[in-house]
């Protein structure tokens, strides 16, 4: 299975899209799959500082709840306003409609930590 | 309990195949879902669902003194069963407890009683040392014939075709013995979704050929296969109790709503005291249904307030797409706090989310 070009990812399944100091996060198809239906997302408030790797918020699906990590640092802007009331676009559009928020990142640096989207098919592939 | 001690149902293969995700429950690994639990809910709810319970352990009783021997272990009533009829039943502890919720199948030469998977080591340990009561042959059939229930409304037109027997004229909660696609089997109807249905007891053997002639026979009808999780969520809604949630060694069944069960007109059965008891006192702990009023879902074994006090816990919890795709949950209460209406929080990650009591079941079908 092919990841998304263009994005950069994380071991805990986030993918990030960069445009300038701003940074769109999301979970991978490879996550919406595992966690299956997914019925409520929370997400860290608007104007929230987030460091990367932090524990951000919790998706809960029919049958399990996972935390959320963040990709990258920095301050919460905006979050996807559509997923209160249909965090089902999740499932339907894990690398699409379904992004989580977006980040102005603190340090650009970090994004180099991330995994490519070769990287992170491997991951995957390894994990099964 | 590790991977190298779960045992596959017959129907393994098949599950593989329909690329099913696999999770051990009661010591076996079983499909929890096929194409998503939310799917396979509005399946079963609207047209069909075929679900593999082969994990379920089957006994089988013969004798003249089944019927009397059963009554004197178990708080319904089995001798006023009649032929080919099928009966929910509570094997009961000396405290009142449940050791665990069953289904008595009445047949022509023997019965069927079908045990919880995760209480089959216990039941078939206990049930042989109450043999001494007399006149009664047990059999273990536990993963030697498999279990299929095809639920929906599209269930009678899938399942009748493929039966030598007239089921149509089936009554709920009847059974009957016949061929199913040319294999000997058990038919019922009866099931654990609040849906009309069939369960269909066959050898392992021949359970993947019957399987794929379901499959096969349901596809227009839009029958889908259906995972344990589908399962639970249906059987909340429905209002049934789940072994291990709202019953258990602790709780009786007057606690766990299966009050309907109990028939103290009985000469005697374990725990009828504590029972009567319970019953005088009306102050045990009970299961209740409940509401949350927001998005966040509960899950079992959170927290239950009243205002600063903490009052009981969550047993089970569901979305519950039949019920406006409220989260919808089971907690133990007690009676102060178990009537419609009452309202509760519950503790979600350190934050308190408002609910409120309902009538349980949460959903009933209307034909």
């Amino acid at each position: 299975m092919a990841q998304p070009e263009g994005l950069l990812y994380s071991k805990e399944h986030e993918w990030l899209k960069l445009d300038g100091d701003v940074g769109t996060v999301g979970i991978t198809d490879y996550a919406q799959n595992s966690l299956g239906d997914i019925v409520f997302v929370e997400l860290p408030r608007v104007g929230h500082q987030i460091k990367q790797h932090d524990s951000i918020g919790v998706i809960e699906s029919v049958k399990s709840v996972s935390d959320l990590f963040s990709p990258i640092g920095g301050e919460v802007i905006e979050v996807n306003p559509a997923l209160e009331a249909d965090p089902a676009i999740v499932n339907r559009a894990a690398f699409g409609d379904g992004w989580l928020y977006k980040v102005r990142l603190k340090d650009p640096a970090e994004a180099k930590t991330l995994l490519g989207p070769a990287e992170y098919d491997a991951l995957v592939a390894e994990a099964g | 309990m590790s991977d190298e001690t779960l045992r596959r149902s017959a129907l393994y293969d098949e599950h593989v195949a329909l690329g099913a995700r696999l999770v051990p429950f009661g010591g076996f690994e079983m499909p929890v879902q096929y194409a998503g639990i939310l799917r396979e809910h509005d399946a079963v709810r609207h047209r069909a669902g075929m679900f593999d319970l082969s994990h379920m352990a089957q006994f089988e009783l013969r004798g003249e003194g089944v019927a009397d021997w059963a009554d004197g272990l178990t708080v319904n009533a089995v001798a006023t069963m009649k032929l080919d009829q099928a009966r929910y039943n509570i094997f009961t502890n000396e405290r009142g407890g449940c050791r665990d919720d069953v289904l008595f199948y009445r047949l022509a030469d023997r019965w069927l009683l079908v045990v919880n998977a995760s209480n089959a080591g216990k039941m078939w340990a206990y049930l042989n040392e109450q043999l001494d009561r007399g006149g009664v042959r047990l059999d273990n059939l536990h993963g030697k014939r498999a279990l299929i229930a095809v639920q929906g409304p599209e269930a009678l037109d899938v399942v009748a075709p493929l039966c030598d027997l007239d089921v149509r004229a089936m009554r709920y909660y009847f059974c009957g013995e016949g061929r199913v696609d040319g294999a000997a089997a058990i038919v019922a109807r009866t099931g654990y979704t609040g849906e009309d249905g069939f369960e269909l007891f066959l050898d392992a053997e021949e359970a993947p050929r019957v399987w794929r002639t379901l499959l096969d026979a349901g596809r227009e009808a839009g029958l889908e296969p259906a995972g344990l999780g589908a399962r639970d969520m249906l059987r909340l809604e429905a209002g049934m109790p789940l072994y291990g949630f709202e019953l258990s060694e602790e709780l009786s069944p007057l606690a766990g709503g299966q009050a309907w069960a109990v028939k103290m007109s009985k000469p005697d059965f374990p725990g009828k005291a504590a029972l009567a008891s319970q019953l005088a006192g009306d102050d045990y702990d009970r299961i209740a249904g409940l509401v949350m009023e927001g998005r966040v879902p509960a899950r079992s074994g959170y927290r239950v307030f009243s205002g600063d006090a903490r009052v009981g816990e969550v047993r089970s919890a569901a979305v519950a797409p039949s019920y406006g795709n409220r989260n919808v949950a089971t907690v133990l209460v007690p009676k102060e706090f178990a009537a419609v209406g009452t309202q509760l929080d519950v503790e979600i990650r350190g934050a308190r989310h408002a609910a409120r009591v309902a009538q349980l079941p949460f959903y009933k079908r209307s034909n």
